[in-house]
């Protein structure tokens, strides 16, 4: 892939930057022209919050070949607090370890090597927002995410 | 619309077919197929074909069908919706049937996938190259998350899944064209390799070549070309959300459920009426989520009817009596029309051991990607 369709997605992958459905609300991610929803078209840019739960996920054992050095790698889909989800990688943690609800923050990474060109390619990727087997403060957090919600 | 008829089917073999081309495997599904109907000229083809593109480098399959099937001059188009490439390719024949635009239609499917094409990449071509292959996932890893969900929201177990594959190949081991003729036990499945948990190799269809074709007319003029025409009853697609991330529930198939309604409505009958189905079964947690989504099994109860033997052959409503994707094999643009062939040789009474007693309705369910587009036919043996 030529390196102007990386560039092109720089505010989505670097900033998290979604957009806002003016109409209904519902935040995309990355950033749509039109909403899924309801069909309209006057979407403000938004940044999402680096954070998020785990709502499914798997551990890929058999890779593309960009990700051959990386397997067993945990892959999920992240909601954030606004709504949007998102697949990312979940590491620094064993990807056994994963459980729906999760409690995780999104950090900038370097997501792999393209190819022979070997254009690095970056992102976000999940880690735990607490260390595994901390689950006591996990769940006060999450507490205070529902609140937060509410 | 006029009402249409599938007067003829043929299909290679499927499996590793080194001595195969592109191109051969075509002929010799369309052949099989014009011939047994008697007619030497049609009057339009269509070939779902996903990616030849990519597997061996060939776009504009067209006028390379029509001129290798001996038919240039013919207008030919491929048509191309992922794995539902070959599902399309028929509804996209019967509409022009149905219109009155053409009289006899070749509707096609083909796909060569073992010339040395990094399949893997080809494949998750037909996810969201931006937001899903960008962060590593593979086919089988999205299919795994759906699973994953599944089995969050209705206890689904492994050995439900497993299931699925144990009756698949109890099924194809009965079909003579299916790539992988051997039963398997739940012991193998679920020792077989992790791919992306939970999915296991024995969880996956296998990389195939092969091609199938039907032929279809105004059913008033079916007579011409057999004695047993089937007629379509049925025939819709729907597409949802591309990603599985922007669905509200990754373990339903929104496309299944609404092709579904759509074909049910045309053709006037509920999924109660059904003898059989043929479902896309590309990973066993499809075939789960695909009879729940066409009504087949109550929400959420799909992973119980592989094992009570609900949707073996024998059972309540056959599903894959062919053998499925998991055993028959997946040559992803030839397995929608497939998927037609085995109903149109069930409502014709020729299945051989695999036929259902009296089989009067059929339905195929055929999906691209990861359920993103789906497309499905009713058939009544008339």
């Amino acid at each position: 892939m030529p390196s102007p369709r990386y560039w092109r997605e720089i505010p989505s992958r670097y900033r998290l930057e979604a957009s806002r459905c003016g109409e209904c609300g519902r935040v995309s991610y990355p950033p749509r022209h039109i909403c899924p929803a309801c069909r309209g078209a006057n979407l403000e840019t938004m940044d999402l919050s680096h954070e998020g739960r785990v709502v499914t996920w798997t551990v890929v054992h058999v890779p593309p070949t960009d990700f051959l050095m990386q397997a067993p790698y945990a892959l999920a889909v992240v909601e954030t607090p606004e709504g949007a989800r998102m697949m990312v990688q979940v590491v620094d943690c064993d990807p056994e370890a994963l459980e729906a609800g999760m409690p995780v923050a999104l950090e900038f990474r370097l997501i792999r090597r393209e190819g022979r060109g070997g254009i690095l390619c970056y992102g976000h990727k999940a880690v735990p927002a607490y260390p595994i087997g901390d689950a006591e403060e996990a769940e006060m957090q999450a507490g205070e995410m529902e609140v937060a919600h509410a | 619309m006029r009402e249409v008829a599938i007067v003829a089917a043929g299909m290679t073999r499927f499996g590793e077919l080194w001595g195969a081309s592109l191109r051969d495997l075509f002929v010799e599904a369309a052949q099989q197929t014009v011939e047994s109907a008697g007619a030497d000229r049609v009057d339009a083809i269509y070939v779902g074909n996903m990616s030849a593109g990519q597997f061996v480098g060939q776009e504009h399959l067209g006028p390379l069908m029509a001129d290798h099937l001996g038919m240039a001059g013919v207008p030919c188009i491929r048509v191309e919706s992922a794995c539902a490439s070959g599902g399309v390719a028929l509804r996209t024949a019967f509409l022009e049937v149905a219109s009155g635009a053409s009289d006899l239609v070749l509707a096609a499917g083909v796909e060569k996938m073992t010339d040395g094409a990094d399949v893997t990449e080809v494949l998750a071509t037909a996810s969201d190259q931006e937001t899903e292959v960008y962060h590593g996932a593979t086919f089988p890893a999205l299919y795994a998350m759906i699973a994953r969900a599944h089995m969050l929201s209705h206890g689904t177990t492994e050995e439900d899944l497993a299931w699925v594959s144990v009756k698949n190949h109890h099924h194809g081991a009965l079909n003579e064209r299916a790539q992988f003729r051997r039963e398997v036990t739940t012991d193998q499945v679920l020792g077989s390799a992790l791919v992306s948990e939970p999915l296991r190799l024995l969880h996956c269809s296998p990389v195939s070549d092969g091609a199938a074709a039907v032929l279809l007319c105004p059913l008033d003029q079916a007579a011409q070309y057999t004695k047993t025409p089937v007629a379509i009853r049925g025939a819709a697609m729907a597409t949802a959300a591309m990603a599985l991330a922007d669905r509200r529930d990754i373990s339903f198939l929104d496309a299944v459920a609404l092709s579904g309604a759509k074909a049910y409505e045309m053709a006037g009958i509920g999924p109660e009426q059904l003898d059989l189905a043929e479902v896309h079964d590309c990973f066993s947690i499809a075939e789960i989520c695909c009879i729940e989504a066409l009504g087949l099994a109550p929400p959420g109860q799909g992973r119980h009817c592989a094992r009570t033997g609900e949707t073996g052959l024998g059972g309540r409503i056959p599903v894959n009596t062919s053998g499925g994707l998991k055993s028959k094999g997946h040559p992803v643009g030839a397995t929608g029309v497939a998927q037609v062939v085995e109903l149109f040789e069930q409502l014709t009474g020729a299945a051989g051991a695999r036929q259902v007693p009296d089989a009067e309705f059929g339905l195929a369910q055929n999906m691209g990607g990861t359920g993103a587009s789906s497309v499905v036919h009713i058939l009544q043996a008339v």
